[in-house]
């Protein structure tokens, strides 16, 4: 029993990563005003561009860059239409995902070819903090990025709560009509909030390709970008809860796996769905008092 | 040398001229107001100057150096802050977060730090502000201090007020001045715009008025007084419009006794209002805009509940009847806003349908055919120039109104309710609202005509009622309604 909920914990972390990347990436884009649902091809794009650069320069440290740079780049394309065109943020954010998703697939191809086995590198390696520990031990023993991703919490906290960047941040989001009359520049700051979103969903894709599986597979996010945007309700747009949401999805997309193996007399598609009636319930009961940014979805223009 | 000088500026947007040559000069140290009625061109100025409109043409100086001001942070470095209507504030954040937003040197916050540089600045300038409150959770007037201080904050010299009293109640209009007048003393200039003649004349130093976009002359307080103002304002010294013939009316239709409400943001908009309307007459009811008129209009159609007070049509009690109701009892209605009133993307017939749909419905559905027809006999009637099937926003506003109008008298109501039925549009297109109204009158209905155009009330009017924050100041037949009467009663003063 002790095996299977410390085994349990340790994958709850690891199935929570990419997704605390994913939201605290979105957070950003819709604190700012923008709902980007260029999330799902954006981290698709991070994590084949990943994956891309890893394999072939050898550094993961390279891939992991270039990832990061992948996802600025998709939150700069998003603000050109979003924010400085005032296009319709559903289309453009769907739009980009579409593309990002197609450009990944399109260039996995010319790249790495058809074969019939898919190429893999060897990944990160886990980082096994007390190692002598036989419940922490486990527990501890996961990717950097994972330590990175539950730090970042914090800082992404400190960062929107407690510096001059952030407050105008919340201001852009909530009411950008008052920001631009204290003299700041609306399409600036948006600008800046996508590209670090685009950054942080990028990471969170090539966490998955270059240090959880090594490879790259065409569904390798599967949905986990929507997921984030169910997230970011569950969290109330704040960083703090990011985490708990993230850790409860997580944890049940985890159980659920343990719960195939247990051999229930079930069909299988039941537990997969699990995480997913979980999120519903958690949103509706978690979300009801959610107030999203004000001017969230609403382009700027200064009639 | 003036703290502001703006020469010649000139704003069109698409066809309208908001500003015509305009100069503007704002001395040190006054309270300068920018008069006139809505839509006479005052916002589009300071907005101007703030930075958040171009110029088509016309220069800027201030303290006697030139300026380009092309964003409003600009404007600040310039020292210009404004106060708008509507508050730039972020209601979810704190009230010393607003003021020091865009204007903070560290690359931190720290919450004590900004709560006591606030709190200093409050108390040097005498503006009583929380600093740690949430600003959602502040009243107006207290929203209304925060965006004085915010502009303060950034050293302001040249304060822009755009009509500051307007969500205020008295005693916090009363305290504003105060703050005002203690603030020019330390050096500010202001400049205070609004259409309220009496609190022009109770704080300001010099008066610009603005009509139609340009400038119809600036004076100092001591040289003026509020009925010239009113005249300055509305533009039409000589009333020198042909009279009715004195003409028989019939009973009493319609009733309104000692009518409250409030406007949107929940101030008493209307005070006591009592008149009677008599089949067969055109009564108008003029007065400076922003005075109940659009309350009114809004409560006799029941758009707004009344918070007190008796609406009866005929008999029948109408006070807190719903829209369609009044709409059957016999009530035709055409809005202020054009807009408001017909659905843009819906074809002309189907707009001509809409307030009597039931007539058109065949075995549970509609029936298109009916509805096409019934257009098209109102198109001819009503001359207007568009096909069944045009989607209405095509049309042009005279033709939009007369879709409007077709509706509202097409099932010949007792009473019609008609507010600025003319506003916007041209010649020919007034001419034609304003004799289709008549024709009603003939027709034996009761006619509310409400209107900031003073000529178009007195050449249509039988009786003209004169409202003054939001109370009937009094009831005149159209043949004693004199420029000096009326624009007394309009400014209130009497």
């Amino acid at each position: 029993m002790d095996t299977f909920i410390v085994g349990l914990i340790a994958a709850t972390l690891r199935v929570a990563t990419p997704l605390i990347f994913g939201t605290l990436g979105e957070l950003f884009c819709e604190r700012a005003g923008i709902l980007n649902l260029g999330i799902e091809g954006t981290m698709f794009f991070g994590a084949f561009t990943g994956f891309a650069v890893a394999a072939s320069t050898g550094s993961l440290w390279l891939g992991l860059l270039a990832a990061i740079l992948s996802g600025i780049l998709a939150g700069l394309l998003m603000s050109l239409f979003a924010v400085k065109l005032g296009v319709n943020q559903h289309v453009s954010g769907l739009g980009i995902t579409l593309l990002l998703t197609a450009l990944s697939l399109y260039s996995f191809r010319l790249i790495f070819g058809e074969s019939s086995v898919n190429p893999s590198i060897e990944g990160f390696q886990q980082l096994s903090i007390f190692s002598s520990s036989p419940i922490l031990g486990p527990i501890f023993s996961q990717y950097l990025l994972t330590y990175i991703a539950i730090a970042l919490i914090p800082l992404v906290g400190w960062v929107i709560y407690r510096t001059n960047f952030g407050l105008q941040i919340r201001a852009v989001g909530e009411n950008p009509e008052a920001t631009d009359a204290a003299g700041l520049n609306v399409i600036r700051l948006r600008t800046l909030a996508l590209a670090i979103g685009g950054g942080l969903m990028a990471l969170g894709g090539a966490f998955l390709s270059i240090a959880q599986l090594g490879s790259f597979t065409f569904g390798i996010i599967s949905g986990r970008g929507w997921v984030c945007i169910a997230l970011i309700i569950f969290a109330n747009w704040q960083p703090i809860k990011v985490l708990w949401g993230s850790l409860l999805f997580g944890g049940v997309s985890a159980l659920q796996l343990r719960l195939q193996g247990l051999g229930l007399d079930m069909p299988y598609e039941v537990f997969l769905t699990l995480p997913y009636i979980v999120t519903i319930i958690a949103l509706t009961l978690g979300g009801r008092n959610a107030q999203a940014p004000a001017a969230m979805l609403k382009p700027y223009r200064r009639e | 040398m003036y703290a502001v000088e703006m020469l010649g500026i000139t704003k069109r947007f698409g066809n309208v001229l908001a500003n015509d040559n305009v100069h503007f000069c704002l001395e040190q140290g006054e309270i300068h107001a920018l008069l006139g009625e809505n839509g006479a061109g005052k916002t589009t100025l300071m907005r101007i100057l703030y930075g958040l409109y171009k110029a088509d043409a016309g220069e800027i100086f201030i303290d006697g150096k030139k300026v380009e001001i092309t964003s409003p942070k600009q404007a600040i470095q310039a020292g210009i802050g404004m106060v708008t209507q509507h508050f730039t504030l972020v209601p979810t954040l704190t009230v010393a977060e607003n003021i020091i937003l865009g204007y903070h040197d560290k690359q931190t916050v720290s919450k004590t730090e900004i709560e006591a540089k606030v709190k200093a600045a409050s108390e040097k300038y005498g503006i009583h502000v929380e600093p740690g409150a949430l600003v959602r959770q502040l009243s107006v007037g207290e929203r209304q201090r925060v965006e004085i201080l915010k502009a303060l904050y950034r050293n302001a010299r040249i304060l822009i007020m755009d009509e500051p009293t307007a969500v205020l109640v008295p005693q916090e209009v009363e305290v504003l001045f105060e703050s005002l007048l203690r603030l020019v003393k330390s050096g500010l200039s202001v400049i205070f715009i609004s259409h309220k003649l009496h609190e022009v004349m109770a704080v300001c130093d010099r008066i610009t008025v603005l009509r139609d976009g340009h400038v119809t002359g600036t004076v100092s307080k001591a040289a003026t007084t509020q009925q010239s103002l009113a005249n300055m304002m509305v533009g039409r010294e000589t009333f020198g419009v042909s009279r009715q013939s004195k003409r028989k009316t019939g009973k009493v239709i319609y009733t309104v006794k000692n009518l409250c409400a409030c406007n949107s943001q929940g101030l008493p908009a209307l005070n006591d209002c009592c008149f009677e309307l008599h089949a067969g007459e055109i009564l108008g009811v003029a007065g400076v805009s922003g005075n109940g008129q659009a309350e009114l209009t809004q409560v006799l159609t029941g758009l707004v509940k009344p918070t007190k007070g008796s609406v009866k049509l005929d008999g029948t009690d109408l006070t807190n009847a719903e829209p369609h109701d009044i709409t059957d009892a016999g009530v035709g209605r055409t809005p202020e806003d054009r807009h408001e009133g017909s659905i843009g993307t819906l074809t002309v017939a189907e707009n001509l349908a809409l307030e009597d749909l039931d007539k058109f419905i065949r075995h549970g559905m509609l029936d298109q055919s009916l509805i096409i027809e019934n257009a098209r006999k109102y198109i001819e009637e009503y001359q207007i120039k568009a096909s069944p099937t045009d989607q209405l926003r095509k049309l042009s506003g005279g033709n939009m109104q007369k879709v409007i109008l077709a509706r509202a008298l097409s099932r010949k109501p007792k009473v019609v309710i008609a507010s600025q039925p003319t506003r916007g549009l041209d010649v020919g297109a007034t001419e034609y609202v304003r004799n289709r109204l008549l024709a009603e009158r003939d027709r034996g209905a009761g006619v509310l005509l409400v209107s900031e155009d003073l000529d178009e009330i007195i050449a249509l009017s039988d009786r003209i009622a004169v409202i003054y924050e939001g109370c009937i100041k009094g009831i005149m037949p159209a043949a004693e309604a004199t420029a000096e009467k009326l624009g007394m009663m309009m400014a209130g003063a009497c």
